[in-house]
């Protein structure tokens, strides 16, 4: 983004602490807020953006505060963080570049988890966008803070603000008298709210923790216990819950038999859930809940409860012939997503090399080391909930919703996330609590066990994929044909929904290749299970397929599997889907300011082949080992990775390398980015390796880490070298980007080092010996 | 039937139903809630405390059975950081969403008393009980290796 555009679409103002904030600043602060426009708006072009009067019908009215800071008389800067922090370290980030642009002391700092409001903008933390969205706005909220303080310190000295700087949590006059920020807190709330075109940014050479980063502010408290996650909250009066949900989907409750629940120590109560009304959405999912008065009395209980469940029509779901009908329909032609040139027609011409691949990923569970877990209390028609969310807004409209409040009724704390990778999204969980609080009238706190958090997730989904291609005499494709098929995440809102959308525009309408002759398309399958998005989503089993692929393609043309990559890439240039009328949804954001620009892949394709050694590591590989590769672009982010691996005798696969180079525009946080592409890769191995959710009679057969598995310290690379490709551009999405290609280069390395091309994951389920 | 153990150096007493896991006894009964809870089923890690100086995993562990045992929580490693455990993790800047880093630090520290100078194998092997969904193995392979050479400087295993 432009600090033009984002100039004219950010506007400051100041509110009133007694306002929405409540009590999180103390007496004398001076609070101010930065408003951003909604990502449709920028959409909408330049434009309309060059008048940003209030007047104006796009301005005010669609204007809303996103973040608040506070300057408190002692000095101490507090910075409200309204993303949720799951681990990427954004409850640090945000607040850190604030803190830079108004020359704020970052050990003055002290930064307040913001609540529920969407007064502060999109808190849903998702889509790898908080810094996309907010970078901006946050500096600019910094910069205008940092204004106010020095006009406030030259109004107090009677001289020009020219000559006054802010410096490390001070204003300093030229005559080198100064005056910190505590002093002139009360002075700069008195200022009048400078114009837009008065705020300037600092140069990037003034910065002092932009692209630096600083250790994240809860360290001490994970290493010492005392970092406060959903799990540990605790409030007085407090009753907790275990709920027994319908094992298949919509599954209603026939009879109960609650007696020897009622009978075990601890016990106060067993109180039956409604199953939803379709659609489900963000709705619990129903079912009987034990209260007691601690955790494990109510987990013990509910073993005790004996229930007849009606299941419905989701009792036939099994996995196996979901699989067998996918890979079925895949086979078939099916509605056109992207059309260019015409494949049937050289199909038809019949000559080249064809080659046909299918593929098939299962569903996935999320399990974030803390399952799902909420507290809440409904009191006098207004409830308020601590929950670890990824999106507190979420929490308030569908509690509100679900027991009969307005949303402005809910107060959503948040807590930290024990992870979240999307399942924290929807706030069923925050909902049953709410529920629950209002049926006994105590503040209720719902802990999901593991077992609950697999059985009853909103999975990944499942997809069967196909491919045809047709190779000239050099290998090159004169046609290429692309379906994909799965239950859609669109369920959430119509059940019946069988085609995607959002999915086909991640890693899929947007493969990059220079074809004259290519085909996408989508074809039907029917959900029985709850489908949400898990972290880079669609891209999972997109990228697996393409980079499968173009993996066979390269052996098929007898090619180095990066050199052929490189060669279909075709020469640098953007693509423009729009004008080949190719809806694309390009992660909510202009393809005018994001463009698929082809020369950033090659980008960090050429950067990954050098930095890793790859040309030297390949002619000299040990024995059973080989060298995978893939690329691919997701949430705006260029990622090339390279993995190393080994396949003994008895088929027992080792990770030993692995090499990711990211193009993900400027670095915010050096050290947060590469834990997040560190942490992706094994994210990347467990679904790779272990990730498969089956089902029978509508019924989940996994349970728990023994029999749902995620990668261990053991099966993570033994290295991981993380290259950040310098670019100059806006900064774009590191949480997700760098899950995708990480899957197909294990597999393509193990075929590299066995011959056994692996189309199905997970890995576990085939024999590399 | 109450039960009586050392706690963080403190004598305890509870009485609650004597099956219950000492890892609930902890979070629910007696407000520590640096262990977590991840599976129940002592196949993650999350819950690991030290009972009598060895890692256990307080999600199988009746408080029955922790009956005038030593029984130390990530509280009562330091409340300061200044364990070398807890210093290396700093360092390496190892947690990223942190719920599982209790667990891990616990693990950890029980495990480098026995091996002081391990090799990067070792530290593998040993870490493989406790799992990290974020990804953090690579921080904290390194911060156990840095934790062993800090507890050499100091002079020895705490």
């Amino acid at each position: 983004m432009s600090e033009s555009i984002d100039r004219k679409t950010s506007r400051i103002e100041l509110v009133s602490r007694r306002g929405f904030l409540g009590n999180a600043f103390g007496a004398g602060a001076f609070v101010l807020g930065a408003g951003i426009l909604p990502v449709n708006a920028l959409a909408k072009g330049a434009a309309s953006l060059n008048t940003t009067a209030d007047t104006k019908p796009i301005a005010a009215a669609t204007w809303h505060p996103s973040i608040f800071i506070g300057v408190e008389t002692d000095g101490t800067v507090r910075i409200i963080a309204h993303r949720s922090e799951m681990g990427t370290g954004i409850r640090t980030t945000l607040p850190m570049v604030v803190a830079d642009e108004m020359e704020a002391d970052w050990s003055s700092v002290k930064v307040q988890q913001g609540f529920g409001d969407k007064a502060y903008g999109s808190q849903d933390t998702d889509g790898s966008e908080s810094i996309t969205d907010f970078y901006d706005t946050m500096r600019t909220a910094g910069a205008t803070a940092r204004l106010m303080l020095v006009r406030a310190a030259a109004a107090k000295w009677g001289v020009p603000s020219g000559d006054c700087t802010a410096q490390s949590h001070f204003v300093v006059h030229q005559s080198g008298k100064k005056l910190g920020y505590g002093e002139l807190a009360a002075l700069a709330a008195q200022q009048p709210l400078p114009k837009p075109e008065e705020v300037v940014l600092k140069n990037p050479s003034q910065f002092r923790y932009i692209g630096k980063g600083v250790p994240i502010v809860d360290l001490n408290d994970i290493v010492t216990g005392r970092g406060v996650f959903g799990m540990d909250i605790a409030v007085p009066g407090m009753v907790y819950a275990s709920i027994e949900r319908p094992p298949v989907l919509g599954g209603t409750v026939r009879s109960l038999d609650d007696s020897a629940a009622q009978k075990t120590a601890g016990v106060g109560g067993v109180y039956t859930i409604p199953t939803f009304t379709a659609p489900h959405g963000f709705k619990p999912l129903g079912g009987v809940a034990v209260i007691a008065d601690n955790t494990w009395a109510a987990t013990k209980a509910r073993k005790a409860l004996k229930i007849e469940w009606d299941n419905g029509p989701h009792a036939i779901f099994d996995s196996e012939v979901n699989k067998k009908q996918m890979m079925e329909t895949s086979r078939k032609p099916q509605k056109v997503a992207r059309k260019v040139g015409n494949v049937d027609a050289e199909f038809a011409k019949g000559g080249g090399k064809v080659i046909e691949s299918q593929y098939y990923t299962p569903l996935l569970a999320h399990v974030p080391m803390e399952p799902p877990v909420a507290t809440a209390y409904y009191k006098n028609g207004k409830v308020e909930v601590w929950s670890s969310t990824q999106n507190p807004q979420e929490v308030q409209n569908s509690v509100a919703a679900f027991v009969g409040v307005k949303p402005e009724d809910v107060t959503c704390h948040v807590t930290l996330l024990g992870g979240g990778f999307g399942r924290k999204s929807k706030p069923d969980y925050a909902s049953e609590a709410a529920y629950l609080s209002k049926q006994i009238g105590k503040p209720v706190k719902v802990v999901w066990s593991r077992e609950d958090d697999i059985h009853f997730d909103y999975f990944h989904t499942t997809s069967a994929m196909y491919f045809k291609a047709k190779l000239d005499d050099a290998g090159k494709p004169e046609a290429w044909l692309q379906r994909s098929v799965f239950p859609t995440i669109s369920t959430l809102g119509d059940p019946n929904a069988e085609y995607g959308r959002s999915e086909l525009d991640m890693g899929f309408t947007d493969v990059p290749f220079h074809l004259t002759n290519h085909q996408v398309e989508n074809g039907p399958a029917k959900a029985h299970v709850r489908i949400g998005w898990l972290r880079s989503v669609a891209n999972v089993y997109h990228a697996f397929g393409v980079q499968s692929f173009v993996d066979e393609l390269a052996h098929a043309a007898g090619r180095d599997p990066i050199d052929y990559t490189l060669e279909i890439l075709g020469p640098d240039r953007t693509i423009d889907l729009e004008s080949e009328h190719t809806e694309y949804e390009n992660y909510g954001k202009p393809l005018k300011q994001f463009p698929l620009d082809t020369s950033r892949l090659r980008g960090v394709i050429e950067a990954v082949r050098t930095k890793s050694n790859y040309a030297q590591r390949k002619a000299a590989l040990a024995k059973g080992r080989a060298l995978g590769f893939a690329a691919h672009r997701s949430f705006l982010t260029y990622v090339a990775v390279i993995t190393e691996v080994e396949v003994d005798p008895q088929g027992k696969l080792t990770i030993h390398r692995m090499d990711l180079a990211a193009d993900c525009g400027q670095v915010i946080h050096p050290d947060r980015v590469l834990a997040q592409f560190e942490g992706a890769a094994v994210f990347g191995v467990s679904l790779a390796l272990y990730g498969e959710i089956t089902a029978s009679d509508g019924r989940i057969k996994q349970s728990n880490f023994n029999t749902y598995k995620v990668a261990r310290i053991t099966d993570s690379p033994r290295v991981t070298h993380v290259y950040l490709v310098p670019n100059g551009g806006a900064a774009t999405g590191v949480g997700e980007p760098g899950v995708p290609p990480v899957a197909p280069s294990i597999t393509n390395a193990i075929f590299a080092a066995t011959g056994k091309r692996i189309r199905e994951l997970p890995v576990s389920k085939a024999k590399l010996a | 039937m109450p039960v009586t153990f050392e706690l963080n150096g403190r004598s305890t007493t509870v009485d609650v139903s004597p099956e219950t896991p000492l890892l609930w006894v902890l979070r629910d009964t007696l407000n520590l809630t640096g262990t977590k809870y991840g599976c129940g089923i002592a196949a993650c890690g999350a819950c690991t405390v030290h009972i009598d100086g060895e890692a256990a995993r307080s999600c199988v562990y009746p408080i029955s059975s922790v009956s005038a045992k030593r029984v130390t929580t990530i509280e009562g490693l330091s409340m300061d950081r200044s364990h070398p455990v807890q210093e290396a993790w700093i360092e390496a800047q190892a947690p990223q969403c942190g719920y599982c880093q209790s667990g891990q630090i616990m693990t950890a520290v029980a495990f480098l008393k026995k091996t002081p100078s391990p090799t990067p194998q070792q530290v593998d092997a040993a870490m493989s009980d406790n799992i990290c969904r974020c990804g953090t193995a690579q921080r904290i392979r390194k911060a156990v290796l840095h934790a062993s050479e800090l507890m050499q400087a100091q002079g020895g295993a705490r």
